[in-house]
């Protein structure tokens, strides 16, 4: 209660201020039309126009809304106007490079832990790398797998797994460090192997971190698949829907595969805090 | 053949030097531990130009660094006007106006709780979410140019710094702030004299993240619509004609571009708050 009003008095604001700006927006288009036609739009006529235009700069929140009911729940899945349909490509290129970016980030993690040499050569690289605007690469690693006759998943999920891959190994790297000089002690009296102190202390301490790098990965893969759709043309997927909206001035279509785009990111990211949240409390770490 | 067998044997005998330098006493002096990550890259370069040409591979695949390197020297005019337009006009201009009105926000909505409570989460939600999609749009609002990139970072810095912003002027303890009340402090007081230093190490932390996704967002906004230059644009329409070697060109300087605004702000950080844990030592 006491967070939640605060929350919602704040989207309520923001809702407001888009309906405001709706009407703003959109009115320019809405008296051009009235003088076009010769007649004269008296206010309320002028605000209910500028809520309901095909094509408005801004399109009203119900507008999205409507449209978003419409190509989830009002078409069949198969069908390549719902947004299911594209949501479902988008998803599993993200959900394959996540897996891969997170599963070589944590090799790669206890690599570096257990090796010196490797530590000291490639950790400055896996921290610079993270000030390189990655992205900009997208394109580029799409082009290329398309000639080599590598098509459709796999080149935008190579584009998701480089962009959780980074988090992930820096995030693994100090959990795998965390365990104090303590505690590695008290391994070192039980005369514990290198592999005992790995799956009995190192891996479980570094859980949280793990979990707080997986977070970050899973959002950085969906934009990484998304921004991987943009530069080829291509046709289906969620950057597909807001690049042809982009095509064809559709702006309502733009909104509503954001709108997607949005809440998939918010069901992944509380998915993985879901995960987080069971795991830590049967290992009790749970805070 | 040779030349495979070469970049294994460089490869090889590169790890044994990185391995007997982390494995002697020096490993914790200074010079090796730039020399390691040092060693460690160019070998990398040198193992990537021997396997290209050894094993062959086509140019529009993968362009050996010679080649990148030789169209770096041979087009830095294009690059520089391309760097001005992405870098210098569309990424520094909305990271300015978006750090700075996420700032102001941050200290306006600082007098009252209620405002805090009910932005802190909205924003956490949006900074996780792929604002980058906005590119599209806001690209149709403010036309084609600089104008419409700058607004692309202004939206995407906005939450992250707001929300670092927020979180950093609450780090002050109750015993600080007790002592600022006995000093009898006004409230713009113990803003300057206290709760703005002590968040500094947030509103930088806020304000480095913030480079990275400026450059990134003033690059993706090109794919949707560009004047003739522009990192983005050149990327784009190179991978159309195949000239690799002219993105990946592209890619060095934004790569080079962003390690150095990270590192500016890194060393703007490190004189303002060389009172921090983090910076001593």
């Amino acid at each position: 209660m006491r967070t939640l009003v605060p929350i919602l008095t704040v989207i309520a604001a923001i809702v407001a201020i888009w309906y405001a700006a709706a009407i703003f927006m959109n009115a320019q288009w809405a008296r051009d039309q009235a003088a076009r036609a010769g007649t004269e739009l008296s206010v309320s006529a002028l605000v209910a126009d500028t809520w309901s235009q095909d094509r408005p700069r801004l399109p009203a929140p119900h507008q999205v809304v409507a449209e978003l009911w419409d190509t989830t729940v009002g078409k069949k899945i198969t069908s390549k106007r719902s947004l299911v349909f594209h949501g479902w490509i988008t998803l599993s290129a993200t959900l394959l490079g996540f897996g891969i970016g997170t599963g070589l980030g944590i090799l790669l993690a206890v690599g570096i832990v257990h090796n010196r040499a490797m530590d000291m050569s490639v950790m400055p690289w896996a921290i610079a790398s993270q000030t390189i605007p990655i992205l900009a690469i997208a394109p580029m690693i799409i082009v290329v797998l398309n000639s080599v006759g590598v098509q459709g998943l796999l080149p935008k999920a190579f584009i998701s797994a480089y962009l959780s891959f980074f988090p992930v190994v820096v995030g693994m790297v100090k959990g795998l460090r965390s365990p104090d000089a303590m505690q590695l002690d008290l391994m070192r009296t039980y005369s514990a192997s290198a592999g005992q102190v790995f799956w009995k202390l190192r891996l479980p301490a570094s859980m949280p971190y793990l979990f707080t790098s997986l977070k970050i990965g899973v959002a950085a893969s969906l934009v990484g698949a998304i921004v991987g759709e943009l530069p080829t043309g291509a046709i289906r997927g969620l950057g597909a829907r807001m690049l042809s909206g982009s095509y064809y001035g559709q702006t309502i279509q733009i909104w509503s595969a954001l709108f997607a785009a949005a809440i998939v990111a918010a069901a992944l990211v509380g998915i993985v805090g879901l995960i987080q949240r069971v795991t830590l409390k049967r290992m009790g770490m749970a805070r | 053949m040779i030349l495979v067998a070469l970049a294994i044997a460089i490869w090889l005998g590169a790890w044994w030097v990185n391995a007997r330098i982390a494995g002697s006493p020096l490993n914790r002096t200074r010079w090796a531990r730039l020399a390691v990550p040092a060693i460690f890259g160019l070998t990398l370069l040198v193992v990537w130009e021997l396997l290209v040409r050894g094993l062959q591979v086509p140019g529009v695949i993968l362009p050996p660094p010679s080649a990148i390197a030789a169209r770096i020297g041979a087009s830095p005019g294009i690059l520089w006007v391309d760097f001005v337009q992405t870098a210098v006009k569309g990424a520094l201009s909305g990271y300015v106006i978006g750090c700075g009105t996420a700032f102001l926000t941050a200290i306006a909505i600082d007098r009252s709780p209620f405002l805090q409570r009910g932005l802190l989460p909205v924003g956490n939600f949006v900074a996780a979410l792929p604002i980058i999609g906005t590119a599209p749009i806001l690209v149709m609002w403010f036309g084609v140019d600089w104008q419409s990139k700058a607004a692309v970072v202004v939206v995407m810095v906005f939450f992250p710094m707001l929300v670092n912003t927020v979180q950093g002027l609450a780090d002050t303890t109750a015993m600080q702030r007790d002592l600022m009340k006995t000093y009898s402090a006004g409230y713009w007081q113990s803003l300057f004299k206290l709760r703005l230093p002590a968040a500094m190490p947030f509103i930088f932390n806020g304000l480095k993240i913030s480079t990275t996704l400026a450059l990134i967002g003033a690059i993706v906004a090109e794919f949707f619509g560009s004047p003739i230059q522009g990192m983005g644009f050149r990327i784009s329409t190179e991978v159309g004609r195949l000239g690799l070697d002219m993105v990946w060109a592209e890619i060095a300087v934004a790569a080079l571009a962003g390690s150095a605004f990270y590192g500016a702000v890194a060393a703007i950080e490190k004189g303002v708050t060389f009172w921090h844990p983090s910076q001593r030592g």
